[in-house]
């Protein structure tokens, strides 16, 4: 299945399974292709049935869509895993120091490792959030670290995804399909479960009420804009399965210097709040005020001290593409410690040399759009038309500073099954990160997003990506 | 910790949208059998109809006359009518998935495969060679959903406020079925006796579903008063306006349990049901049947609104 | 300097309010050169939800309205101020100074104001301070002080357009002007002593500009001067919007009536 250029995750060039995927080669062996791409549709069916589905951005309610899943599972062997855990816990640790710093002190911009520019052009700087400490020092509750591979031992952190990582629900949703179809698989090789996700996003919640909470429990909620956004499956089930109250704006009040939900025996007060709405529109007294999905004077609330966000607004700051570059400069500075995980080599158009660079070498590298997200706005140039290699560069040369440009990673293979049997697609990997003032919590596990298309690069769903579930081994 | 306000406005609504769902099937169906007969009476029937879904003006709008294909088509998936059933099936889709994390997975998955099956099946025009297989399918799927919602769910609040609004969109349509017709039922419109006559009251009870379970109580007495005190008082008939409201005080004396003071919503479905309990179908006609159905109709709109104040549905 | 403050604010509406929260900038803070002696604020037809510092370390206090028709604000107190000739100095606060140098809504400059900065773009090199006096000396002529003729919304090109304006037009358009010099500039808003009077209209509005190895230094356009140990310094930030006294957001559709009654004495 390797052909050659690609590192091929479940073979080796000769075509004999890596050893985390022996035992499951096996059992594929055993089966009937026929049965399996059976199980493939009673997958679909069973998502559409239950409504994991995703609203397309700008289109109506009636175009809710399915992220095709795949049943080929992406496994990842224990001694892989503990080296991605630590290289994510100490980048996780590093972005929260960051986030601390650049709202206080800005101790980095002083020491010179990373120049003011990059923070004081920057959108995602939130100067309303200065001055504030969340509990613990904590800004970024929920991370999703985007990492590629490209070899046996070569993982990229390809994006650190601080403001609301979305798509933990596919994780959980995946996997109970995985149980549903393959029970004996799971007898015979020991994955470790993802089950506890909701529990322990529950108490890394719980653990950063704000210190006037004394109750045992504190009070949480999930702030979602309502039943048209594209992540609302995710919100409710999220809501549901840690069994806290999933509110909408219109749900919201301040009451007695607290944030406080409308229930049918009046209001009640609000603790901690996992918050699904960006920060421009989360309060309208504070922000955008022509807002309807924020809560206005939940800002002033949280800096009184009397709720916890999660995530803290202007998060947005340490995941900027403008500022990945620097990203193991400030893993260094605050961490004390060389980066863990690497960063994919990163061309600043805002630098004369790296933009000639990039606009020599346009066809062969991918160009990011600096604010823009879910693969909007980008130009993978091996895959480009000489058209569109020619209007990126227009692009490129009227605002360099609005990109950056990466090689093409040679982005790993996992196979899908197809019609065909078994055929390698490029995957990414999003783990899931929980961060309280106790403890950093990483789920074994995470989003397996695989290209459909064959040779693309691209994995977002909402450009035909699609998931698989993500298996971590047990020792 | 007591459930959001929007999320029983949620299940109010939902649980409303469903029963409007199946109503308005059960009278495109009887509709239908009138068509069916060749009978005169078909395109008076479906204005009759259309009265009785309280979107007559915006009917007229339309169209200019009751004719069979345009009714039906208006009732079954018109999406500018908020009342049609491809309307009311998606209100009550989108209000379950707004208090999704408060109903069990299988009322849920329920509800979300009617959605998907309806939109489908509606998705195109209906021919009539299809109709009544249409409208079996959208009686069956509320079947479904209730049959979930009793199987599977709690019987706490979220309970109740599925229950209100159910029977709060059942009392409104018995009313509506009832005045449209009201004329019908009275004894001087019995003394006629004609085959006509006859039709019309099968008519009235097929709407609701009631034409055995009538026929099974009063083997002999089918006259107007037997008719309208069926639909009316008989506390055994599940649509009647007495059972209706019997379940409506009982929802609510459960959910002002836990609130201090009396609710002034129970006192109204208390006070309503007073006129209806032990009562005799001669005293409602001696009051007027109309003027009677008349004031059910206001008192269940009142009854809604109390509800959506006194549960704090909105902000 | 001692100076005794009383300041009442009071807004009335035509029928009641059915939900407003109201962010009060009305409370100074001890520091670079003032000390507050004592200070309260209540609130009459409103109630206080929380009590902050913003992001500008202006004290804020968020007050709540809902189903009243009238909320009446009462500060006072005493302040002890020095005469530091409107030097307030680098402060403590961690805003950085980035923050005040791009152009926001009412800051944003127009073909008049450039032209009326131009001339003063070489001096600034040589001697920010010196520049900054005759900036806010040329701005004083350019705008003529009159009240009515703008309104809280207006902006700094507009009043150089109009060619009047009251002090938060002149501050605006300070504020506009230094940027456009590379100077960071902030709004103040306060109380000042005014010679003779007594009961005042309204609260006043200066601005400050950051200039090196100074820190920053108040410039009061509408009475050429800078802030002496006559102003109390209360809130401070990009522009009005960031310090304006009351700041608030009401649903419902009631109209506004706002009546403002002051003493500044010694």
């Amino acid at each position: 299945m390797t052909n050659g250029k690609f590192f091929d995750e479940m073979s080796e060039a000769g075509g004999a399974p890596r050893a985390p995927y022996a035992r499951y080669a096996d059992w594929f062996s055993g089966e009937d292709p026929k049965s399996l791409l059976k199980k493939s549709a009673e997958a679909e069916t069973f998502f559409r049935r239950i409504g994991i589905t995703f609203n397309v951005y700008g289109q109506s309610e009636a175009d809710e869509r399915l992220i095709p899943f795949d049943i080929v599972p992406r496994i990842i062997a224990a001694s892989e895993w503990r080296q991605l855990e630590r290289g994510i816990e100490q980048r996780v640790r590093a972005i929260n120091a960051f986030l601390a710093d650049i709202y206080n002190k800005q101790e980095i911009l002083k020491s010179g490792r990373l120049p003011a520019h990059i923070i004081s052009g920057n959108e995602a700087y939130l100067p309303q959030m200065v001055g504030v400490s969340p509990p613990g020092g904590v800004y970024t509750h929920i991370v999703g670290t985007d990492l590629v591979r490209t070899g046996e031992n070569q993982f990229y952190v390809l994006e650190d995804n601080a403001r609301t990582p979305s798509g933990v629900s596919y994780m959980l949703e995946n996997r109970e399909t995985m149980l549903q179809m393959f029970p004996e698989l799971f007898t015979q090789m020991r994955v470790k479960p993802v089950s506890s996700y909701p529990a322990e996003l529950r108490r890394s919640l719980s653990e950063s009420a704000p210190p006037g909470c004394t109750s045992a429990k504190p009070t949480l909620a999930v702030l979602t804009p309502g039943i048209h956004n594209s992540a609302y499956f995710e919100h409710s089930f999220l809501a549901d399965q840690m069994g806290a109250e999933l509110v909408e704006a219109s749900d919201l009040r301040i009451v007695d210097g607290k944030v406080a939900m409308r229930t049918i025996r009046g209001y009640k007060p609000i603790d901690v709040i996992y918050r699904r709405v960006d920060d421009a529109f989360l309060d309208p007294l504070n922000f955008n005020p022509e807002s309807l999905l924020g809560v206005p004077g939940i800002m002033d609330v949280y800096r009184a001290g009397n709720i916890t966000i999660a995530n803290a607004p202007g998060t947005g700051i340490a995941d900027d593409k403008a500022l990945y570059s620097y990203m193991p400069d400030i893993v260094e500075f605050y961490t004390g410690e060389k980066a863990i995980l690497q960063n994919v080599p990163t061309w600043r158009c805002s630098e004369e040399d790296s933009l000639k660079y990039v606009l020599d070498h346009l066809a062969e590298l991918v160009v990011k759009e600096v604010h823009g997200s879910g693969g909007y706005g980008m130009l993978v140039g091996p895959a480009a038309s000489k058209k569109e290699l020619a209007e990126f560069e227009a692009k490129l040369r009227a605002r360099p500073g609005n990109y950056i440009a990466q090689p093409t990673l040679a982005l790993s293979t996992v196979p899908i099954m197809t019609q065909k049997g078994l055929a390698p697609r490029h995957v990414d990997l999003r783990p899931f990160v929980l961060v309280s003032p106790k403890k950093i919590h990483i789920t074994a596990g995470g989003l397996t997003r695989v290209a459909l298309k064959e040779g693309s690069l691209v994995v977002n769903s909402s450009q035909g990506g699609g998931t698989k579930d993500t298996w971590v081994l047990g020792d | 910790m007591p459930m959001l306000g929007r999320t029983a406005g949620g299940l109010f609504w939902m649980f409303r949208y469903l029963e409007r769902s199946e109503n308005t099937a059960r009278m495109l169906d009887t509709g239908f059998r009138i068509a069916l007969t060749g009978s005169q009476q078909a395109e008076s029937e479906w204005e009759s109809i259309v009265t009785t879904s309280g979107a007559r003006d915006l009917y007229l709008q339309k169209y200019d006359s009751f004719d069979q294909a345009h009714v039906i088509n208006f009732l079954l998936r018109d999406k500018d009518n908020p009342s049609s059933i491809l309307s009311s099936i998606e209100a009550a889709r989108s209000n379950a998935r707004m208090v999704r994390t408060a109903l069990s997975s299988e009322v849920w998955e329920a509800t979300n495969e009617t959605w998907m099956l309806l939109k489908q099946t509606l998705a195109r025009q209906v021919s009539v060679k299809n109709l009544a297989e249409v409208l079996t399918s959208v009686r069956q799927q509320s079947s479904l959903v209730r049959g979930a919602l009793h199987g599977t769910m709690l019987r706490n609040e979220i309970f109740d406020f599925a229950r209100i609004g159910t029977f709060v969109e059942r009392a409104d349509n018995t009313a509506r079925i009832l005045d449209v017709k009201y004329y019908v039922l009275l004894p001087s419109a019995a003394f006629v006796g004609s085959s006509m006559d006859n039709a019309q009251w099968e008519t009235i009870l097929r709407s609701v579903s009631a034409f055995r379970s009538f026929r099974w109580l009063n083997e002999s007495d089918s006259s107007p008063k037997a008719i309208a005190a069926f639909l009316i008082l008989d506390k055994r008939m599940p649509r009647s306006l007495a059972f209706c409201y019997a379940k409506l005080a009982g929802n609510l004396a459960y959910l002002s349990q836990k609130h201090a003071g009396t609710l002034p919503s129970l006192e109204i479905a208390q006070q309503t049901y007073a006129k209806l309990n032990d009562r005799e179908i001669d005293s409602i006609f001696d009051e007027g049947l109309h003027e009677f159905l008349e004031s059910s109709i206001s008192d269940t709109a009142r009854l809604a609104s109390q509800i959506q104040e006194d549960f704090r549905f909105y902000g | 300097m001692r100076l005794k403050i009383s300041h009442k604010t009071t807004y009335t509406y035509d029928k009641p309010v059915y939900y407003a929260l109201q962010q009060i900038r009305l409370t100074p803070r001890t520091a670079d050169g003032q000390k507050v002696l004592n200070w309260t604020s209540t609130f009459t037809g409103g109630e206080r939800q929380v009590s902050f510092e913003d992001q500008f370390r202006n004290p804020v206090d968020l007050v709540l309205m809902a189903g009243t028709e009238k909320l009446e604000i009462v500060s006072e107190g005493e302040v002890e101020v020095e005469d530091r000739n409107g030097v307030v100095g680098m402060g403590k606060g961690l805003m950085p100074l980035w923050v005040f140098m791009p152009k926001t809504a009412a800051t944003s400059p127009g073909p008049q104001l450039r032209k009326l900065v131009k001339p003063f773009e070489k001096q600034v090199a040589e001697d920010q301070l010196a520049t900054m006096h005759r900036l806010s000396e040329a701005i004083g002529e350019a705008v003529e002080y009159t009240v009515g003729a703008t309104t809280s919304a207006t902006t700094a090109e507009e009043a150089v357009v109009a060619g009047k304006g009251v002090c938060q037009d002149h501050a605006h358009v300070m504020i506009t002007a230094a940027r456009l010099l590379g100077r960071p500039a902030r709004y103040v808003s306060g109380y000042l002593l005014m010679e003779g009077v007594t009961e005042q209209d309204a609260t006043h509005a200066w601005c400050e500009i950051f200039i090196e190895r100074l820190g920053w230094v108040g410039f009061d356009v509408s009475n050429a001067v800078c802030p002496d140990d006559r102003y109390v310094r209360v809130a401070v930030g990009r522009d009005y919007a960031d310090a304006a006294p009351v700041h608030g957001l009401r649903q419902g559709d009631a109209q506004e009536e706002l009546c403002v009654s002051l003493q500044v004495q010694q």
